[in-house]
């Protein structure tokens, strides 16, 4: 993993004080009254899992808190982006 | 050839030149009955099964060598200690197969019953150890609480933090150890001996085990695979069974469907080899370290996952580091130690921390993922239930409560006796 993660409101901060916390969904389904259960059990349950790059949520838990978006290659570990 | 004390001293005698290898490298055929995809622990231990049955051609595919995956990285703890009664049920019964295991296959797999200690450290910990004990119980399988005073006897080197303490918390350790529970029918077995001793096995009744060759896509007519593409070229065949590990994200996506799975690097190391000091294996989960001691004199020494999803075949530092110190407060003695390796596997781990062993969205294609940080010790159940699953395509009693329809129905089977355990 890279040493330095770029939080959006701090800047860079070790990786030390930020904590994994899901994969980021694409999209939400509608949820109506047509709703269909198979899709929403995927949304809550399946991960994309990429050997590649993956969209995740991060929190800056020992810094400002900030919940943030990431953009990170699992294959070789590097953060592409990250975006408020 | 069977392997015997006899053959033993015939080839010592000798000089050991001529022994045969264990297993064929056979040619790619371009169909077979039933293709597996890894070569790991159980996709072998699967082959082995269905060789048995009788259940056709067979080829095993494994994009490295065998047990390369986590088979061959694995800490090798055998264990029945779980939480849920479904778990606990399923590897009772897995040990019960590792107690004939190298006698059914005729291969050492050195599997050695030495007992587990698992250190209460918490009061939390106490009633979640005393829950398990009253459902291990209902299931024959020995797990007993032991007081402070018996883990001393047992394993004097282990510092309890109890000594200058006026009650817990005071003078002595931050977390002193207020018992044990003691689980004699744990052990550990050679990891590499599995894979092989499962490859030999499988290979003498006719499985074709094809390594460097990797699953690269599958071809399907509708909801039915028809080939499996590959580095070595494509085969058709009529069923497919799924052992991939840390890949099973990678190849449910070649497959078209997605997995309430993630991948984790887990990471394990072994020190400089000493004396024999540790007759049982030791897991302390309030510091989430666990240690045994290798035939070879070697701590074989292990964690928790690190903190954040990965492919990239390589633990985190962090990790290795908090290891060391939780290894260290255990036994202040080994801090001059040195460490000789660290590595580390990309685990499995579903939503539920259970193993998926299930039907798929596909018709004829099986899985057998989401073992996670756990998945050795249920190597001989896993490969007996998941061959019957695909002879059959239903799955039997001992396995029902792991399909991948628990997710959709609701009943997702959260077990917490696992190293990557959610929170
Ligand atoms: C550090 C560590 C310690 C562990 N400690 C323990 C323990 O003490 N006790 C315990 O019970 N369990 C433990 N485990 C878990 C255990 O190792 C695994 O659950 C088990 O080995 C899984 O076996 P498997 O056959 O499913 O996977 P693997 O042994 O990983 O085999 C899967 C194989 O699939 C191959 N593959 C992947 N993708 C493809 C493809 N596209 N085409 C062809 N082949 C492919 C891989 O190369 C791999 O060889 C540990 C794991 C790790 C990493
Ligand atoms: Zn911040």
């Amino acid at each position: 993993m890279s040493t330095l993660i770029p939080c959006p409101h701090c800047g860079d901060r070790p990786v030390q004080e930020f904590r994994y916390g899901s994969e980021a969904p694409a999209s939400r389904p509608q949820t109506d009254s047509s709703i269909d259960p198979a899709p929403l059990s995927s949304l809550l349950y399946d991960s994309v899992n990429p050997k590649g790059l993956a969209s995740e949520w991060w929190q800056h838990t020992a810094g400002c808190r900030l919940w943030f978006a990431i953009q990170r290659d699992t294959a070789t570990d590097l953060i592409a982006e990250t975006s408020a | 050839m069977s392997y015997s004390a006899l053959s033993l001293l015939i080839h010592a005698f000798r000089g050991h030149r001529d022994w045969k290898p264990a297993w064929r490298e056979p040619e790619l055929k371009p169909a077979y009955d039933i293709v597996i995809i890894g070569g790991g622990g159980h996709g072998l231990a699967t082959a082995f099964h269905l060789a048995q049955l009788g259940a056709g051609t067979i080829a095993v595919l494994e994009k490295g060598w065998l047990g390369g995956g986590n088979t061959g990285r694995n800490t090798a703890v055998i264990r029945a200690n779980y939480l849920r009664e479904e778990s606990v049920r399923f590897h009772a019964h897995s040990m019960a197969l590792w107690n004939e295991l190298s006698s059914t296959l005729n291969f050492n797999v050195m599997f050695s019953p030495r007992g587990q200690i698992d250190l209460i450290r918490t009061w939390g910990k106490l009633r979640d150890l005393r829950r398990r004990a009253a459902i291990m119980e209902r299931h024959g399988v020995e797990y007993d609480l032991i007081s402070t005073r018996r883990i001393r006897e047992m394993v004097p080197d282990l510092d309890l933090g109890t000594e200058g303490a006026i009650e817990p918390g005071f003078g002595g350790k931050r977390l002193p150890v207020l018992g044990g529970a003691w689980h004699p029918g744990a052990g550990v077995a050679r990891h590499d001996a599995v894979a092989w001793g499962y490859a030999r096995a499988a290979d003498a009744l006719g499985v074709d085990i094809i390594q460097n060759c990797e699953v690269t896509g599958f071809r399907r007519d509708g909801q039915r695979v028809t080939a499996i593409e590959t580095t070595r070229g494509s085969i058709s065949t009529s069923k497919v069974g799924v052992a991939v590990a840390g890949h099973a994200g990678v190849v449910a996506e070649l497959a078209g469907f997605r997995l309430p799975v993630d991948t984790w690097p887990l990471v394990a190391f072994v020190s400089e080899p000493l004396k024999p000091f540790l007759h049982t294996c030791i897991n302390c989960p309030a510091t989430q370290i666990y240690v045994n001691q290798s035939d070879k004199g070697e701590l074989v020494i292990g964690g928790g996952p690190d903190r954040y999803r990965s492919h990239a075949q390589k633990g985190d530092w962090e990790t290795v580091e908090n290891v060391t110190r939780s290894l260290i407060d255990l036994f202040p003695r080994l801090g001059r130690v040195k460490l000789l390796r660290q590595w580390a596997g990309m685990i499995d781990v579903a939503y539920d921390t259970s193993p998926i062993l299930s039907r798929s969205p596909l018709d004829n294609l099986y899985l057998s993922v989401g073992w996670g940080s756990g998945g050795f010790k249920a190597i001989p159940a896993g490969g007996e239930a998941f061959a019957k699953l695909i002879v059959t395509g239903m799955p039997d009693e001992l396995i029902a409560p792991f399909g991948l329809d628990r997710f959709q129905r609701g009943r997702p089977l959260f077990e917490t006796a696992s190293a990557s355990a959610r929170g």
